[in-house]
């Protein structure tokens, strides 16, 4: 299951560092939110720091969107998604393999959009421990609960319409936990950032494993 | 029958509404403190319960077993849809009879409260639920397909729930609007009974709604597999039509083929 994972991580990496449209398309449009955001709220330092936290998980919840889009489209072309099925590779493997690409560009992404937020609206860093804890969780709650979205609604016609539909309710309790624990380490009290950061973990552990439980099916199916 | 079984019901159910109206607007007291507003609380909590426990619970319940092996089948899959239709129309009365209560007691339409951010955020969890429904595709695929997106959803509401809750309590505790101090203490006597049988006659109404939603889906089920087997017999006796005149046999092809076009549009 961990080489397979490891097989098509690697597929879907490779096939995004040479087309470029992660580094080319995604990063510039999550920064183009972060400057939207600051017309939007008027670019009041203070407003700015006050919300920047929400409006860093917002901008990295919608380019998750595209991220996941993405990775199901690469998919889609000369019938891929036929010759994973017939690859013989464990639908778990394929599961952990897919979520993990798309954590992989995610934690780049965030990356990217931390310089942002720092730069931009002028927030301080603190606790890091707190900060990338955070990072890593929501992460893989973001890349394990898209992934499942992604590949149902993979292969239909309405597919770009419908995963917003169905992925951001879900994904709301991150939205909400991962902002509430950032908010806590950088208003320098941490300790009311640990259980966000818990049910973070407890979100990525259930849909991970679900995900490694019904990938398989959705794949047969989709 | 089934058919007489259903009427009953559905007197039933129109008579127990009729008597929840009676008790609800006036039998029961005024609240101190809201007047008549509290009537409401017999429209809001049935709603509720109806849409959030026993739909949204069924929904789950038939998913699940259409996804084990060995209970699969269309049966539970309809079920599914039928009664994840019902909860989310009264999900929305709910919220739509708790804003106006809200706006009465409250004074505003809404609030960021725990219990009622879960309740929106249910509400588009089951709406994108209908829609992954609504997607055409193969009835086996379909149904597979909206039943993991259902459980997916179920796994979600105490994420979400518990998520709104801390939310809420650790930034700002909404006391000023907290349900619970606003209604616990004055539900006793005739406002219990009548929060009672207002809870009864939705039930029923549930049930008597999801057995004829049911069945427009079981029929529509089945005119769909019609409509497609009167196709194909349509389809097979056409073939037989262009089959009937006789090919000449161990004819050099392409010319048999030039010659015998003509004839087969006459006679089709």
């Amino acid at each position: 299951m961990w080489r397979d994972a490891a097989l098509v991580a690697g597929k879907d990496l490779r096939v995004e560092a040479r087309s470029r449209v992660g580094v080319n398309q995604v990063v510039p449009f999550a920064l183009l939110m972060l400057i939207l955001f600051a017309f939007a709220l008027d670019s009041d330092r203070e407003v700015l720091v006050k919300v920047g936290p929400g409006l860093f998980w917002v901008a990295v919840l919608f380019a998750a969107l595209l991220g996941i889009q993405r990775s199901f489209v690469i998919e889609a072309d000369d019938d891929a998604r036929d010759a994973l099925r017939l690859s013989g590779l464990d639908g778990a493997g394929i599961f952990l393999g897919k979520a993990g690409a798309v954590a992989v560009q995610l934690i780049a992404l965030e990356m990217v959009l931390a310089v942002g937020v720092i730069v931009l609206y002028d927030l301080r860093l603190q606790s890091p421990v707190l900060l990338l804890l955070t990072c890593v969780a929501a992460t893989i709650g973001l890349a394990a609960a898209g992934t499942v979205y992604g590949i149902i609604a993979a292969g239909l016609r309405v597919r770009d319409t419908l995963l917003p539909l169905l992925v951001l309710p879900v994904l709301a309790p991150v939205l909400l936990a991962a902002a509430r624990a950032c908010d806590a380490a950088l208003a320098g009290t941490p300790s009311e950032g640990w259980p966000w950061v818990r049910l973070l973990a407890v979100f990525a552990t259930i849909y991970v494993t679900f995900g490694v439980v019904a990938f398989g099916a959705l794949l047969e199916e989709a | 029958m089934r058919t007489r079984a259903t009427r009953i019901l559905g007197w039933a159910t129109a008579v127990s509404l009729a008597v929840t109206a009676v008790l609800a607007l006036v039998v029961s007291p005024a609240d101190v403190n809201q007047k008549d507003a509290v009537r409401l609380l017999y429209l809001h909590v049935p709603t509720a319960w109806l849409a959030m426990y026993v739909s949204f619970g069924v929904t789950s319940l038939a998913s699940a077993l259409y996804l084990w092996p060995r209970t699969r089948s269309r049966f539970w899959d309809l079920t599914a849809g039928a009664s994840a239709e019902i909860g989310v129309v009264f999900l929305g009365l709910t919220l739509l009879i708790g804003s106006i209560w809200g706006r009465t007691t409250w004074g505003v339409w809404w609030t960021w409260d725990a219990r009622l951010t879960t309740t929106a955020v249910l509400l588009v969890l089951y709406l994108g639920y209908l829609a992954v429904r609504r997607v055409v595709a193969d009835p086996e695929v379909a149904a597979k397909r909206a039943a993991i997106v259902a459980i997916a959803a179920f796994l979600d509401v105490p994420l979400v729930h518990k998520s709104v809750e801390w939310w809420r309590t650790l930034h700002q505790p909404a006391s000023l609007f907290d349900e619970r101090r606003l209604l616990d203490p004055q539900i006793t006597g005739l406002m219990l009974l009548t929060l009672l049988v207002a809870v009864l006659s939705f039930t029923m109404l549930y049930a008597w709604l999801l057995i004829h939603r049911f069945r427009l889906a079981w029929l529509e089920d089945r005119a769909g597999d019609r409509r497609m087997d009167i196709a194909l017999a349509e389809r097979h006796a056409e073939a037989n039509l262009a089959d009937a005149p006789p090919v000449p046999a161990a004819a050099p092809a392409a010319p048999a083929v030039l010659e015998t076009q003509p004839s087969l549009e006459t006679t089709s």
